[in-house]
């Protein structure tokens, strides 16, 4: 008896503790909730389009909420009274051609009814004709490029990387507000004006999407496909790559950045005003210390996610730089490998993404950091000369 | 009386067939009985189910808070894809290829299954197929890392788990091809004298959809692999747009096979609940011609709304009105069923079970992930949804509470008829309301996680979707732990128990509950006579 009541006690203190446990579980999930709302609908909407797609949703929420109802409404009636314990009785009756026509025609005319709405905001969504402005968006493992094709800023060609800081990611830091939404660079569009986006991908499958525009379309490398939006307020819209590329594929979002007509042409030129006093001279001869500098920060931009700030990468899918065979063999080939990629494998092609200073100065780093120490300078000249072959 | 003849028949060629053929391990590795292959397709989907479900856990664990936790993004990537494959092919397909073998013959009254053989060649294909995939985890690279859906060109950059991946979908497809070809013989040749194809009983009706919906795609799929091999080393650019290919041909080929499977998944399911539902409503199904016509309706337009998931690829805007129109379609048909079940218990007479419950748990999940399928039709709105958590919870109400919901109905309504015992009813209801809470705490804030804009495949997520993360992966853990409860029940009925009764279920129709609880090692060697009131016809 006493050994009983012992057993019994420390189950419940074992119980209790469980509970304790899942108690704080609890108090920690609401303690999330002063930061962060439980959201439960779509984003707001922030263009028209959007709008129409948040209500087309809310319709459909509708109808599927009262079809549920009603189906579980007649499903809960039998659960109570045609139970075998109330003494209910199984009728027999089956097959009752009137009743099987009707529940097949009244869905139909419902998805009907449904359709309707849905085909022309589905048109409305692809009509990317006649638009004020357009960019070309590329995707690259794991970052986006812009590229302004037409109007104020037409020429201007920058990388949007995310600019969530690694120790935000690896809990070593608090953090921040828009934590995985921010970039470095973001796209700015002016408010009011049609804007179509260009997409493709130099690698794999990307997806570029903004839920307050209602815009999400696939960017594919090799080919290209268009969608559009037109955002109604200023203000900073965020959204994230939609299709599985790889392992940063968590870690590219997408942020833009809505601005008047007059702050757009104001930036416009400005950026380009630095992107002229940035325009390198190629002919330009560069000192070992100078070019390094300027080749880790090429490196950290672009190589480190993979082969990793020490060099070591990931082997074997990402192979260390640090004595690896290519950074210390002929120059000529380190060259080939940045600037033309490894087919079949997730090493790009930089020779598209990078200036010709800027591939000279991260092969200059490479061969000149961690154990690799090989003293080498590389000059822009000769990446340009590779360029032609 | 007839079925007392049979029993007795039946009960004669138990007793010479024993001491014949090898025993132990041999007696299984040799088999060429239905019943033990099927209880063997049986347990090996079981084990996969742990193995799937222990990958899942660790995505969870890892998506419990914002922040990289436990395991490396190229990890979880891999972590995702093993889940989902080893989910689809090594769980649900096996389980409902052991009902059938275990059910089918006893249903249409046959001996065995048409290819005894081949039925062995089948199932044994399974483990080195299991072996393979599973240990790509520990090849250099690593498993795929490209979900299950393969898409190129990512699964062209992968290491060789990639190629490990494709042999073993190669393998699981040879299996099921043979599966199905067997399944689609058994029924159409070996029915007991009188049972016609319309007084068949529905698992058989949705088998003979779900086997030549097998035999139609599993090639496709074999060739959609073999293009990526040849791909990723031979040098061809099927799915290379520098070499005049179209990384997007992959996805129509994939999803040609992809969406019919949704519907291999689903009928067998659809068949089960049809049994289990008329039995505990004491009452025949009500529609039993229109449920048929929905099967086999069902079957024929899975083929035409493959490319309702490649919404955001760019295809023109008549194929996406079309495939729109065509996927709405698939809604009557499914419609026409959930109707039918729901009419089957209008002035039943009700008990709760614990084949019933799961059977009800079914009906209302799958009903939920069928509406949120209408929405997710809908091109418009799929463009906010696609590759969200919406599209995650939607297949998770589909697959989860729907198959494995009917699978576990199934188990509990035959468990009887295979062990000769009746389960502990208590832990069997104990598992159908854990089962049904941690599933829905679990997935259905996944429908909010998406709606606000969380994409699907990423380790690491913003700020604003921590708390309904941690909802569901408190859900997920609990899910996932009482699903160990069926292996304590499974092995209290093996082990003892109250005797079953050949029929133990009092509103049970069908053949198989004319032979004894447990079933003889050879039944039916004699035709039966089918007696129509076994019908659900």
């Amino acid at each position: 008896m006493a050994r009983n009541s012992h057993k019994n006690c420390s189950a419940m203190h074992w119980r209790r503790g469980y509970a304790g446990l899942l108690m704080a579980g609890l108090l920690g999930a609401l303690s999330g909730a002063a930061n962060a709302a439980w959201e439960i609908n779509l984003q707001e909407p922030a263009s028209a389009l959007a709008r129409r797609v948040y209500d087309l949703h809310t319709l459909l929420l509708w109808v599927i909420v009262v079809i549920f109802i009603g189906v579980f409404a007649v499903v809960a009636y039998s659960l109570v009274f045609h139970r075998k314990s109330k003494g209910h009785k199984a009728a027999d009756f089956h097959e009752n051609t009137k009743v099987e026509v009707a529940w097949t025609i009244v869905p139909l005319l419902i998805l009907i009814a449904i359709a309707i709405p849905s085909t022309s905001a589905l048109v409305q969504m692809r009509d990317t004709s006649q638009p004020d402005l357009t960019i070309k968006a590329t995707g690259h493992q794991w970052k986006w490029n812009y590229e302004y094709l037409t109007g104020d800023a037409a020429g201007l060609k920058y990388m949007s990387v995310l600019a969530t800081p690694r120790d935000q990611i690896e809990n070593k830091a608090p953090k921040g507000e828009h934590y995985l939404l921010e970039v470095d660079r973001p796209l700015v569009v002016p408010v009011g004006k049609k804007v179509r986006m260009l997409l493709t991908a130099s690698d794999v499958i990307h997806s570029w999407s903004v839920p307050a525009f209602a815009v999400k379309t696939d960017a594919v490398p090799g080919f290209l496909r268009d969608t559009w939006f037109r955002a109604e307020k200023e203000g900073t819209y965020r959204g994230q790559c939609s299709e599985l590329c790889g392992k940063d594929h968590g870690f590219m979002p997408v942020v833009v950045e809505v601005v008047s007509a007059e702050k757009f042409a104001a930036w416009a030129a400005d950026q380009k005003k630095t992107m002229a006093a940035a325009s390198e001279d190629p002919a330009k001869v560069w000192k070992l210390d100078e070019l390094v500098a300027h080749g880790e920060k090429v490196y950290t931009a672009n190589c480190a996610a993979c082969h990793q700030p020490t060099g070591q990468g990931l082997p074997p899918v990402f192979p260390a730089l640090d004595g690896s065979k290519i950074v210390k063999g002929p120059k000529k080939d380190h060259l080939d490998r940045v600037m033309n990629g490894k087919p079949g494998t997730a090493m790009a092609a930089f020779a598209a993404q990078l200036s010709d200073t800027d591939v000279a100065a991260v092969v200059a780093y490479e061969r000149n950091a961690w154990n690799n120490k090989l003293g080498e300078v590389i000059q822009p000249a000769e990446v340009k000369a590779l360029r032609g072959k | 009386m007839q079925a007392t003849q049979q029993v007795g028949a039946a009960g004669h060629h138990e007793d010479d067939s024993h001491g014949h053929g090898p025993t132990g391990l041999m007696r299984w590795i040799t088999t060429t009985n239905h019943k033990d292959i099927g209880s063997m397709y049986l347990m090996f989907s079981f084990v996969m189910f742990l193995v799937g479900g222990a990958m899942s856990l660790i995505i969870r664990a890892e998506l419990m808070s914002p922040g990289l936790q436990y395991v490396s993004p190229e990890f979880y990537n891999q972590m995702l894809t093993l889940h989902a494959l080893i989910m689809v092919f090594g769980a649900i397909m096996p389980a409902f290829v052991g009902f059938a073998n275990w059910m089918i013959p006893l249903m249409i009254g046959a001996p065995d299954m048409a290819f005894a053989r081949m039925n062995n060649w089948s199932f044994w294909l399974l483990p080195p197929a299991a072996i393979l995939l599973s240990a790509s985890i520990f090849v250099p690279g690593g498993a795929a890392g490209t979900g299950w859906t393969l898409y190129p060109p990512l699964s062209i950059q992968m290491g060789m788990g990639m190629d490990m991946a494709i042999f073993a979908i190669h393998i699981l497809g040879m299996s099921s091809i043979m599966g199905s070809i067997n399944i689609v013989t058994t029924i159409l040749n070996m029915r007991a004298p009188g049972m016609t194809l319309m007084k068949m009983p529905m698992f058989c009706w949705t088998w003979l959809v779900t086997g030549f919906l097998l035999i139609a795609t599993m090639p496709i799929l074999a060739g959609a692999v073999t293009m990526l091999l040849t791909d990723r080393h031979f040098g061809t650019s099927f799915f290379n747009a520098a070499g005049g290919g179209d990384p997007v041909l992959f996805q129509h080929i994939f999803w040609f096979f992809g969406h019919p499977e949704v519907y291999i998944i689903a009928l067998p399911a659809f068949g089960v609940v049809s049994h289990v539902i008329p039995a505990f409503s004491r009452k025949r199904l009500f529609g039993y011609t229109s449920m048929v016509y929905a099967i086999a309706a069902i079957g024929l337009i899975s083929f035409f709304v493959w490319a309702h998931h490649m919404y955001v690829t760019g295809i023109p805007l008549t194929g996406q009105l079309y495939f729109m129109y065509a996927t709405m379609l698939i809604a009557v048909p499914t419609g026409v069923k959930v109707f039918n079940w729901v009419t089957t218990m209008w002035r039943g007479s009700l008990t709760f079970e614990t084949p019933m419950l799961f059977a009800l748990g079914f009906l209302v999940l799958f009903t939920i992930g069928g509406l949120t399928g209408v929405v997710l039709a809908m091109t418009a709105v799929d463009i906010q949804m696609q590759d969200t958590y919406y599209v995650v919870a939607h297949f998770h109400y589909v697959m989860v509470a729907g198959a494995l919901f009917s699978a576990f109905a199934g188990l509990y309504y035959w468990l009887p008829k295979w062990t000769g015992h009746m389960y502990n009813e208590g832990l069997g209801k104990l598992h159908f309301w854990l089962s049904m809470i941690f599933f829905n705490v679990a997935f259905f804030p996944q429908h909010f996680l998406g709606l606000a804009g969380m994409p699907r495949r990423i380790p690491d997520y913003a700020q604003q979707f921590a708390d309904f993360n941690m909802v569901s992966s408190i859900g997920a853990f609990g899910f996932g732990f009482s699903q160990l409860l069926v292996i304590v029940v499974v092995f209290q009925a093996l082990r003892g128990g109250a005797k079953a009764a050949a029929r133990p279920w009092e509103g049970a129709r069908g053949l198989e509950w004319t032979v004894p609880s447990p079933a003889p090692h050879h039944t039916f060697e004699d035709p039966p006579a089918f007696d129509p009131a076994e019908s659900e016809a």
